[in-house]
């Protein structure tokens, strides 16, 4: 029999060698005379793992990690095909302790399905969701996600079913899905994950949101910075059209529902979602004033679904397994699970669902095993180069959207980025500024000309230049910023700045020039 | 403390009184015309066609904006403030390999501006600029989705992860041996 070997093509585990590891598999099983299948899966999201080598063999599948491509003839000699004994053995690795603990709904295909196949696809679960879907109601699948508490994953924790109810409830020719997949937040890799590895769950989920609310039309608007996401969604939009899951008769139903994808061009602010919408219309990333909402007049002015990926990915869970399912993990308002992702300084990073309800330190720790210098972590910013520096004496906080809002940070989209301490907290407060320069669309004032003035302000601080007025300048400047912006970017670019001017403030001091 | 991420404001063509006076070859102005007319039916195709003149010329030439404003009748300012928008349209070609530096937070936590300086160094470049061989052009980007293995970088379109100086080189040199 063909013994069928998985190695990731996921962008994450190529980076670190997965091509080469691939390469040689093939090499030294045509050399051998041996017949292997090999898939190129997405990744489990254990990237201290990656390249992580998997085999099936009569016991369920071996994994075997982290693989160069120096190490495969011995993988060989070692009869691995057969889940043979190696140094870099880790067993079934549904049991390898990081990722047994793991809660995965929305992720629960990925890095286990060949993402470029339909077939697989159905055969892991998939189309359970839409097939649920298509014998209800459009109002009674928006029900469906409201009942299960599914909020906003891209960052604003927006209750889905109430946005979807908005885009049901008006009467319109067209109207249109949307997804944002401009995830530009560092410290954030989980809708690439999910587009690499399993792409049909988005396009099944965006069918379903269009089926619901009337949308015979979905556009996925993605990042430059993402070539192989852009090339995993295209083969699998292909495939599904081809299998008549999208198009004029989805899965039988008669129903007409076509999916795109678009590509940005290199511009943070895209990921503002009426900015993304003028984007998609081929125009300058500059955000709307609101109201109107999207849902009311969105794309073309249409109305308008817009949803992060990872929220859209959730959708077919919730249909197939039912909403209070959904809504049965979680703590408080932030119900079902969270993708978190572990980025930075950390031993063991990567991408950690669970339900609601971790803090930061089981996160940090348990999860993540400390930093990667080894070095004491001394800050960590949660939510993107948006949100706030948490200082250790607040790891004990419960990573939720309320736990974390009243300690003045911000979940975000789920990233936490590890600082061991060697990090200058006034440099990270100087970039955030310089970043909001940079990303600003330029249609306000405080957030344009705010960052600009924010670098110069921290500048002089660190020249030793007025530094106490100018520490209390920044604070006012911040403020402005925070109240006057048209959006969140100038809006919450401040947040990281005055949370390290209060839990870090002994950075902001004169320093002699490198 | 400048770290040299900020674009300096590019002019191309000569500046005569108003009008930057530049045109294209024949071939590259038929394949704008082509892309225009091939894309312009399409729902907001402005970013579409940018992005296809970009792929086939490798930027997207001051001469080739009133083509594609006539093309989808759009005024000139429309496609030149979309052009200068975006970071990822250039005016002018890269070099024949660009190196995109991550100098976001997750990368910085793991060493992303001695990486930098690094980089500078033994390209003997800044940011933004590309080598007087035309071999390679240095850009810095924001975030490559890679945070999990910084600091990260793409080349070419192929991501890099856990990248050190000496890995880096490694990189460079095996650029420089391909055809």
């Amino acid at each position: 029999m063909t013994v069928r070997v998985y190695v990731p093509g996921d962008a994450g585990a190529t980076s670190v060698g997965a091509d080469e590891t691939a390469r040689a598999i093939t090499r030294e099983a045509a050399r051998r005379g041996t017949q292997i299948e090999l898939v190129r899966n997405g990744s489990r999201g254990a990237y201290w793992l990656e390249p992580l080598v998997e085999v099936t063999t009569a016991a369920g599948r071996i994994a075997y990690g982290p693989v160069t491509a120096a190490d495969v003839p011995e993988l060989f000699a070692a009869d691995f095909l057969k889940g043979g004994k190696h140094p870099l053995s880790l067993g079934p690795p549904d049991r390898i302790p990081w990722l047994a603990g793991q809660q995965r709904l929305t992720f629960e295909r990925v890095g286990i399905v060949d993402p470029a196949s339909v077939a697989d696809y159905v055969q892991h679960g998939g189309y359970q969701g839409l097939s649920r879907a298509l014998s209800m109601t459009g109002a009674q699948v928006v029900q469906a996600i409201t009942t299960s508490g599914l909020r906003g994953r891209g960052g604003a924790a927006f209750p889905t079913g109430i946005k979807w109810k908005t885009v049901l409830d008006q009467n319109s020719a067209q109207k249109y899905v949307t997804c944002n997949a401009d995830e530009g937040d560092s410290g954030t890799f989980s809708d690439r994950m999910l587009m690499e590895g399993d792409p049909f769950t988005l396009i099944e989920g965006m069918t379903i949101a269009g089926l619901a609310v009337g949308a015979t039309q979905g556009y996925i608007y993605l990042r430059a910075e993402y070539p192989h996401a852009h090339r995993a969604l295209k083969t699998a939009i292909a495939a599904a059209a081809q299998a008549h899951y999208l198009g004029a008769d989805v899965a039988g139903s008669g129903r007409r529902f076509d999916l795109e994808v678009r590509l940005g061009a290199g511009a943070y602010i895209c990921g503002e979602e009426t900015s993304m919408l003028e984007s998609l219309e081929g125009k300058r990333g500059e955000v709307r004033v609101r109201p109107p909402l999207p849902a009311i007049k969105g794309l073309f002015g249409q109305p308008t679904i817009v949803n992060n990926v990872v929220t859209l990915a959730s959708v077919p869970w919730i249909m197939a397994h039912g909403a209070e399912a959904y809504a049965n993990f979680g703590v408080g308002k932030s119900r079902g699970t969270l993708p978190i992702q572990l980025a930075g300084n950390i031993k063991r990073g990567g991408l950690v669902e669970r339900a609601f309800g971790l803090t930061l330190r089981e996160l940090l720790y348990d999860y993540g095993g400390g930093s990667a210098s080894g070095r004491p972590i001394r800050a960590v910013q949660v939510g993107g180069p948006l949100g706030a520096y948490v200082p250790p004496s607040q790891f004990d906080t419960v990573v939720d959207y309320e736990a974390l809002s009243a300690v003045g940070a911000l979940l975000g989209h789920g990233g936490i980025v590890v600082f061991d301490d060697t990090v200058d907290m006034a440099r990270m407060a100087r970039y955030a500024m310089e970043f909001c320069a940079i990303e600003s669309c330029g249609k306000c004032t405080p957030c344009r000309i705010g960052s600009t003035r924010g670098v110069e302000v921290i500048d002089r601080i660190l020249a030793g230049t007025d530094g106490e007025r100018n520490v209390q300048l920044l604070e006012e400047l911040c403020d402005t910023m925070v109240q006057g912006s048209l959006c969140g970017l100038g809006g919450m670019a401040p947040f990281p700045v005055q949370s390290a001017l209060k839990h870090f403030r002994e950075d902001f001091r004169a320093r002699t020039r490198q | 403390m400048r770290t040299g991420l900020y674009k300096a404001p590019q002019r191309q063509g000569t500046y005569t009184g108003g009008l930057i006076m530049q045109t294209l070859n024949p071939g590259d102005t038929a394949t704008v015309r082509r892309i225009v007319s091939e894309l312009k039916g399409r729902p907001g195709p402005l970013l579409e066609v940018l992005h296809a003149v970009q792929g086939a010329l490798g930027c997207v030439p001051a001469a080739a904006v009133p083509l594609v404003a006539d093309g989808l009748n759009i005024s000139r300012a429309e496609v030149h403030g979309v052009v200068t928008f975006y970071h990822f349209f250039r005016e002018s070609p890269a070099g024949k390999h660009t190196i995109s530096l991550c100098q976001a937070e997750a990368c910085q936590s793991q060493g992303a501006e001695a990486l930098a300086i690094h980089a500078r160094r033994r390209l003997g470049i800044d940011f933004h600029a590309t080598t007087p061989d035309g071999r390679f052009t240095l850009e810095p980007i924001y975030c490559l989705g890679n945070c999990a293995c910084s600091p990260a970088a793409m080349i070419d379109g192929r991501l890099h992860g856990r990248l050190t100086p000496e890995s880096f080189d490694a990189l460079i040199a095996e650029q420089v041996k391909r055809p």
